[in-house]
């Protein structure tokens, strides 16, 4: 088989300067300009002769990867490993900092559903609308419009404005286009998290369709390790911006949940002076205050994290997100809960913060917590996990209905009252 | 295959460039159409918004400034005489306020999808021009009522004007376009700019009203667009070729120095935006 895409010795960088909480204004650059002239100045140097002081990340590293026509590509991993920006640059949407890529072939990146619909178009505008930006010619969408039409299901709306669909509809609309798509690589991210179960695996069946009848290449991100297994034959483990496992679906899978993510009690991040406040590190206790990487069913972590902070900052906070497979199960955690933080400042120096974590609601599976702090200005982003699994080893007959692969993630203990009647 | 598409850090500007906007000539079509499309949505007089705008703002301006404050217009009516200045001053206003917007509105597109990026400025001036086209009608109507005849070589040049300003607001509005992604002050800035624009701009006044400083209005490049306008539509003056000379060069400047910073800073605008 004929190779379809080579990834050499790929690598983004980010300077997370970039990525604090507002846009930089031309005033604070001028401001900043002539305020601190001469600091400005030596910034400056020190940026040309790279020694600059900004943090830089590397959102991936030395990537390497050839792909071949046919294939079907899995690409899995947890947050921040780094699958997104991967996506990006082979849709060409960002550059990479370093690297090459060749691509033999045309591409269609699908990073989510109905890009570029516009909410005052009726149905039909948007499938010529939405066609056109995902690359699709006029004369391919006049020949496939019924089809799509008829797989989304919509023939009644077609001439209603977008606006007054439902999100159901939406969704099963701007798949269908996107599923009509004739490119030789389809770059898919994790779009099919919306929609219902069953339009799902509607579109399921039509990629599989896709790939098995013509032959197409198709790399999909996904948390669903389900529709992984069933579409993909080959599957990419990203971690930290590197690709740590390169194999069979089921492989990779099997290595994923349980090999790799496991045993880290304590996470510990590099200290970088130059940001205002950093995670160092974060610790997951039970409540004896052991360390621990997994904690029994209906009991809760307890997260201890030792941090610095280099300059004061005015109503600095720590704030906390347990995710579930990317999504945030609570509301932020946050130690502002009593007005009188929200404002008040923090000296530099190094604090140790413990909170203890109501993982006791959850059910089995992998949780991601994540460490953000926030100021009155801005919040520092670290990008600072650790995951902690909940398992169930007791001999607890009635917590074994709790089982994992059932759906729902929140995890109470229930009574019920049943008489005959 | 001779699709091979290769992916590198550093993508510098080359005539590939073109050839890839000739390539997605449907989405600058599809863009336009939609722009067009959806301004005019759910307004009760629908397109007559092109005509409105231009048509009240000329009958003000001939009341305040023709006949209360009796500006001359080179012995033409007055409201013939404005009427051809904001006709092209609103369609290089308004394009230039639309583009340097145009990459902001758009930012949910940049982010998910690759297309080349001149595409959304290019097609919010077309979405301007087609504006322009339909404000046109009351210039003829004004013609006919006022008795002008445009010469034969008059007609020949207005092509050309367009052109000119169509360059001239594809070129600023790249540069604040691009501007505008990292520095959001560009939007709060630009209305204010527009304005002071209009006064050194022969819109309201004639170009001979400035005297022996009149050669610096010839550097601000829509003096020549809209002075040789009227030299063609309505016989003003006769045309000054070296004038509509320096504005097509300053047009080339403004759009070599736009597409150059555009395309230097556009690999990084789904980064930052």
């Amino acid at each position: 088989m004929e190779t379809i895409i080579q990834i050499k010795n790929l690598g983004k960088k980010y300077d997370i300067r970039h990525q604090k909480g507002r846009y930089v204004t031309l005033r604070d650059v001028l401001v900043n300009i002539f305020k601190n002239p001469f600091r400005f100045a030596r910034q400056k140097a020190k940026e040309a002769i790279g020694i600059s002081g900004k943090e830089e990340f590397w959102a991936l590293k030395n990537i390497n990867l050839e792909i071949k026509k046919g294939e079907v590509i899995g690409i899995i991993g947890g947050n921040g490993a780094g699958k997104s920006t991967l996506l990006k640059i082979l849709s060409r949407i960002t550059p990479p900092t370093i690297g090459e890529i060749r691509i033999n072939g045309t591409v269609s990146s699908l990073l989510e559903v109905g890009t570029g619909f516009h909410p005052e178009l009726t149905g039909r505008e948007n499938i010529f609308l939405n066609g056109a930006i995902l690359g699709m010619t006029r004369e391919e969408m006049a020949k496939k419009f019924d089809a799509i039409v008829e797989f989304a299901g919509i023939e009644k709306f077609l001439d209603t404005q977008v606006k007054h669909y439902s999100s159901g509809m939406y969704v099963r609309l701007a798949f269908s286009v996107a599923a009509h798509l004739e490119p030789d690589i389809l770059i898919v991210d994790e779009v099919l998290a919306v929609g219902d179960a069953e339009f799902q695996k509607k579109c399921l069946g039509k990629m599989d369709e896709i790939t098995k009848k013509e032959g197409r290449t198709i790399l999909f991100v996904s948390h669903n390790m389900a529709s992984i297994q069933s579409l993909c034959n080959r599957c990419l483990l990203l971690d930290a911006g590197k690709i740590i496992k390169d194999d069979t679906t089921i492989k990779t899978i099997d290595f994923y949940l349980h090999g790799f993510s496991k045993n880290k009690k304590e996470v510990v991040l590099a200290e970088k002076k130059e940001i205002p406040a950093q995670v160092l590190k974060i610790k997951t206790e039970n409540e004896k205050g052991e360390l621990i990487s997994e904690i029994q069913l209906g009991e809760d972590v307890i997260l201890s994290i030792e941090y610095s902070v280099n300059k004061k900052i005015d109503g600095f906070n720590v704030g906390t997100l347990i995710f579930k497979d990317d999504i945030p199960v609570f509301y932020s955690l946050d130690s502002d809960e009593e007005e009188r933080l929200l404002t008040e400042a923090k000296d530099a120096g190094f604090y140790i913060s413990r909170i203890k974590m109501p993982t006791s609601l959850l059910k089995e599976g992998e949780y991601d917590i994540q460490v953000v702090f926030g100021g009155v200005e801005e919040h520092y982003n670290q990008n600072a996990f650790i995951r902690t699994s909940i398992i169930n080893t007791s001999d607890n007959l009635t917590n074994k209905s709790y089982r994992s692969d059932r759906r729902g993630i929140i995890y109470k203990k229930i009574k019920w009252e049943t008489k005959k009647i | 295959m001779t699709n091979l598409t290769i992916i590198r850090p550093n993508k510098t500007f080359s005539l590939k460039d073109f050839k890839e906007i000739w390539k997605y000539k449907e989405l600058l079509y599809f863009f336009t159409w939609r722009d067009f499309k959806v301004r005019y949505k759910q307004t009760a007089i629908g397109a007559s918004w092109a005509i409105f705008q231009p048509f009240v703002t000329m009958i003000v301006f001939s009341l305040f400034f023709g006949t209360l404050a009796k500006i001359p217009s080179d012995n033409t009516p007055y409201p013939i005489f404005i009427y051809v200045g904001l006709l092209f001053w609103q369609f290089f206003s308004n394009s230039l306020s639309d583009t340097s917007n145009s990459l902001i509105a758009n930012q949910s597109i940049i982010t998910k999808v690759y297309f080349p990026r001149l595409i959304l400025p290019m097609s919010a001036v077309i979405t301007k021009f087609a504006d322009f086209i339909i404000a046109t009608f009351i210039l003829v109507g004004l013609m006919i009522y006022y008795g002008y005849l445009p010469n034969i070589n008059g007609l020949f040049i207005i092509p050309f004007l367009l052109f000119i300003t169509f360059m001239i607001s594809v070129g600023g509005g790249l540069i604040l376009a691009s501007i505008n992604v990292k520095y959001r002050d560009v939007r709060y800035v630009l209305p204010f700019f527009i304005q002071i624009l209009l006064f050194v701009t022969p819109v309201i006044y004639p170009a001979s009203i400035a005297g022996k400083y009149s050669w610096l209005l010839a550097f601000n490049p829509m003096t020549g667009v809209i002075q040789t306008a009227r030299a063609s539509l309505l016989g003003t003056t006769p045309i000054n070729w070296t004038l509509l000379g320096l504005s097509s060069a300053v047009c080339v400047v403004i759009l070599v120095i736009g597409v150059v910073y555009f395309k230097k800073t556009e690999k990084y605008f789904a980064d930052i935006i």
